[in-house]
């Protein structure tokens, strides 16, 4: 039984950098990554904006060492590349030094192989090495083999836009239980076709830069990226004298319950997810510095997350803002993506601003954080919220 | 018109899979959503592209689909007016 | 710690397992390289307002969890955990189709919507209006195995008391065709008697839901208690002999100790010898039993092995259709499964009678 679950590694790579220190230096800048998109051929180009991450492929699996004849899709490379940072960023070494897991998190998996070789499959022999690579477990196969984690446990995650999150929550029960001294943790999930019409025929593709929790928002941007952190138990950190980043200190998962695709009206399960996390944290709402909200700009996302934080945190709604406006909505990876974030907030004592923002929504009076704010955080609550009703709060806190 | 408003219906039925529901079953006042035909937000987007790829008309809102598709009169009377083939 | 058991079922397979009242009475026997499941009647569990967006994945996940349910005469549980390989591959399938076939125009949002992994899980709770913990793994053959290492952790340490767990895969004819180009699927038909005589390449692919109710309270009717389950990514430099000692001896057990050794051979030439090491090997004076040939091979194929387990525990029952030799312990008490597919996620899950 580990009583902390220590936060000592992260990595990632989104459309506002291609490591820690350069997301870093995004966010405090006010730098999205939201562009026109140049790496996936769509009619839709003219009129969606998204999160792209600037390197080919190619440039990726050059960076991985990878022979030409690999069947990494692009989930898999985006993902790789950031669980090793994480891997160097907590000085691991050896990783089967201690019992290690892994619990990745996707929704796109190799989708974006099937899509380009739809029919060359059947033509063109060389393709077709990507055919068992379709489904979501494995990019995390080949995360894990990158890591050279071998004999463990190694799981995937897919709750929609809340998997990332639940991928931290297992880890940190399985290090709790005993189960495992270290997990990586994270998602990843490439731009792609299918995710592109699919939300495109939900009509909640932003035609410009997507703008959360504003009064006129027009929906969201898509966006890619991946982010892993390293988990460890107080022995670990203990025996190898850690320097540890930050905790892991609560967590909640609740069901909506309500459509398929939309949220509750009243937001039932974000509040649920919520108060959860909380009670697992022990902490009241009053203990929360700052939260960094799952904020996608849609209509429904961002009125039914309000509510839920109202329902919550009543009168005393501490600073918030949503970086979906930096990174666009990266789906699976989301919730690493934006534990990240929590972690380096509290790490530099700073507010994100909540960039776009022009007009307070007419339901309630909620405006986010606007500039960069500076102030001492303690512990910060990371919201996501996905399809299948699915809604997941994590909470970060400097002290264990 | 008629011709029309039976086509939407059976569209409807198809479109939708409304496997209990009977063409003949549909009258043109009937409201499609809520208490009516029970139709919903996800049925609404179906309905959208329907016009588009049918009628040639298209919605970039979807909160312009609640008022046409009240039932079968409103809607049929819309894509009348409104087609462009 | 609290034990765990797996108080209820629901399956639904290849066989006709969804009437929890008999045992295997009967069995199908097919000639082929993709079998289908037998379809319940569906409209005696879901009706059709809510069906009608359903593929036959969701539909079968949907109807084995009320089964499952019913049999432990619950309304709802504390949570909801689902394991899937493949997804909703019907509707991504529908959705990917239209995409390419188009040109990306005059796309409608149903199967899309229905194409995420966590359909299943999410249709489950929206029908129970159960707003509790509600996860969905996707990794391969461990699918399952993940679901019930997740419910086992939250039983054992109080988080919840019920747990509905479940393994669904559905069969798909595009993802099959390509499954077929680089022989996961047999070229041939094989007869299901001669499954493991086969000696080719692949298998013979399947779909079905199996569908438990977990709980950390014993019930009259419980079935079997889980001691341990443990997956791996791979093997590394080990073989499965010293991974399979291990993990008993872990659980302070040795071989002797298994009455029943259940194996997920699928008759694939180049992966089954995982299996034959442990039957000709350790477990060479241990009742063995396989099941694929009856339900199939699909990512959560091994749900059906601890439906398979379950059935046995309780009945006391073995199903000569099952055998793989001929050792008869004087009663089943203590049961191992062994699952891989093609050499990778490995697992093994114990249960006890109870």
């Amino acid at each position: 039984m580990s009583k902390g679950i220590a936060i000592t590694g992260m990595g990632i790579i989104s459309s506002i950098g291609n490591n820690v220190e350069e997301n870093y230096r995004s966010l405090i800048e006010g730098k999205t990554g939201i562009t026109r998109i140049s790496k996936i051929k769509t009619i839709h180009k003219d009129h969606i904006m998204v999160g792209e991450i600037a390197f080919t492929n190619q440039e990726l699996e050059q960076q991985l060492g990878l022979t030409p004849d690999n069947d990494y899709s692009r989930t898999a490379l985006l993902g790789a590349i950031a669980a090793k940072q994480a891997i160097n960023n907590a000085g691991i070494s050896n990783i089967n030094t201690y019992k290690t897991g892994l619990i990745s998190a996707t929704s796109v998996g190799g989708m974006d192989k099937t899509e380009i070789h739809y029919h060359d499959y059947f033509k063109d022999k060389a393709t077709q090495k990507y055919i068992a690579g379709h489904h979501a477990g494995d990019s995390t196969q080949k995360i894990a083999e990158q890591l050279g984690i071998e004999q463990s446990l190694v799981t995937t995650i897919s709750t929609a836009c809340s998997s990332a999150a639940n991928a931290i929550m297992l880890g940190a029960r399985l290090i709790k239980s005993g189960q495992l001294d270290r997990v990586i943790v994270g998602g990843s999930d490439c731009l792609s076709k299918f995710t592109i019409n699919g939300f495109k025929t939900l009509m909640i593709l932003s035609d410009t830069y997507n703008t959360p929790f504003d009064e006129n928002r027009k929906g969201l941007n898509l966006g890619e990226a991946a982010a892993f952190l390293v988990l460890e138990s107080d022995k670990v950190v203990q025996a190898e004298n850690k320097p540890v980043l930050a905790y892991v200190k609560g967590y909640g998962n609740a069901n909506d319950a309500y459509h398929q695709t939309a949220s509750s009206e009243n937001g039932d399960g974000a509040t649920l997810a919520m108060q959860k996390a909380l009670k697992i944290a022990d902490l009241s709402s009053s203990d929360i510095d700052y939260i960094n909200a799952h904020g996608t700009a849609t209509g429904n996302n961002d009125l039914s997350e309000g509510r839920a934080i109202l329902r919550v945190f009543d009168k005393h709604v501490p600073d918030f803002s949503s970086t979906k406006a930096y990174t666009g909505h990266t789906l699976a990876a989301a919730g690493a993506i934006e534990a990240v974030y929590s972690v380096l907030a509290l790490q530099n004592n700073v507010i994100y601003p909540n960039l776009n923002f022009k007009t307070q929504m007419k339901e309630f009076s909620m405006t986010p954080q606007l500039e960069l704010k500076e102030k001492e955080l303690h512990t910060v609550l990371s919201n996501s919220l996905g399809f299948g009703g699915n809604c997941s709060t994590v909470i970060f806190s400097k002290k264990q | 018109m008629e011709d029309l408003k039976q086509e939407l219906k059976e569209n409807i039925v198809e479109q939708l899979n409304l496997e209990d529901i009977a063409v003949e079953d549909i009258d043109d006042n009937d409201m499609l959503f809520g208490d009516g035909l029970g139709l919903d937000s996800i049925d609404a987007l179906e309905l959208i592209v329907m016009l588009d790829k049918n009628y040639g008309i298209k919605l970039t809102d979807p909160k312009e689909g609640r008022a046409i598709f009240e039932s079968i009169n409103v809607m049929a009377k819309y894509i009348f007016e409104n087609r462009t083939k | 710690m609290k034990p765990v058991y797996i108080n209820s079922l629901g399956s639904i397979s290849c066989q006709k397992t969804f009437d929890n009242s008999s045992f295997l009475d009967e069995i199908i026997s097919y000639e082929d390289h993709i079998i289908l499941a037998v379809d319940p009647n569906y409209k005696d569990y879901i009706s059709p307002a809510n069906s009608r967006r359903m593929a036959k994945g969701v539909k079968m996940g949907v109807v084995a969890s009320k089964i499952a349910l019913n049999e432990a005469n619950l309304e709802t549980v504390d949570a909801i955990i689902t394991g899937t390989g493949m997804g909703c591959l019907k509707d991504s399938e529908k959705f990917l189709s239209a995409i390419i076939n188009n040109d990306e125009q005059f796309l409608t949002p149903t199967s899309f919507i229905q194409s995420t992994h966590n359909t299943v899980g999410g249709q489950i709770a929206l029908g129970l209006q159960c707003k509790g913990y509600n996860f969905t793994y996707v990794h391969a053959s461990i699918s399952f195995e993940s679901a019930v290492l997740d419910a086992k952790l939250m039983l054992e340490n109080n988080e919840a008391n019920t747990i509905l767990v479940g393994g669904v895969d559905e069969i798909e004819d595009y993802t099959c065709s390509l499954h077929k180009l680089v022989n996961h699927i047999k070229k041939e038909k094989v007869n299901s008697t001669d499954l493991l005589r086969s000696k080719t390449e692949g298998a013979v692919f399947s779909e079905g839901a199996n569908f438990f109710v977990l709980s950390n309270l014993k019930q009259e009717s419980s079935y079997a208690q889980i001691v341990e389950i443990r997956t791996y990514n791979t093997l590394g430099n080990t073989s499965i002999t010293d991974t399979a000692s291990a993990f008993l001896k872990e659980n302070n057990l040795n071989t002797e100790v298994i009455d029943l050794l259940i194996l997920g051979n699928n008759g694939d030439v180049r992966y089954d010898g995982f299996y034959n090491e442990l039957s000709a090997g350790i477990f060479k004076n241990t009742q063995q039993v396989y099941y694929k040939h009856l339900c199939g091979e699909f990512n959560t194929a091994s749900s059906f092995g601890v439906w398979l387990a379950s059935k046995i525990l309780k009945t006391q029952k073995l199903p000569e259709q099952v055998k793989l030799n001929n050792i008869q312990p004087s009663n089943y008490k203590t049961v191992l499964l062994y699952n891989q597919y093609r050499g990778e996620n490995h697992s093994f899950t114990l249960l006890r009678r109870c």
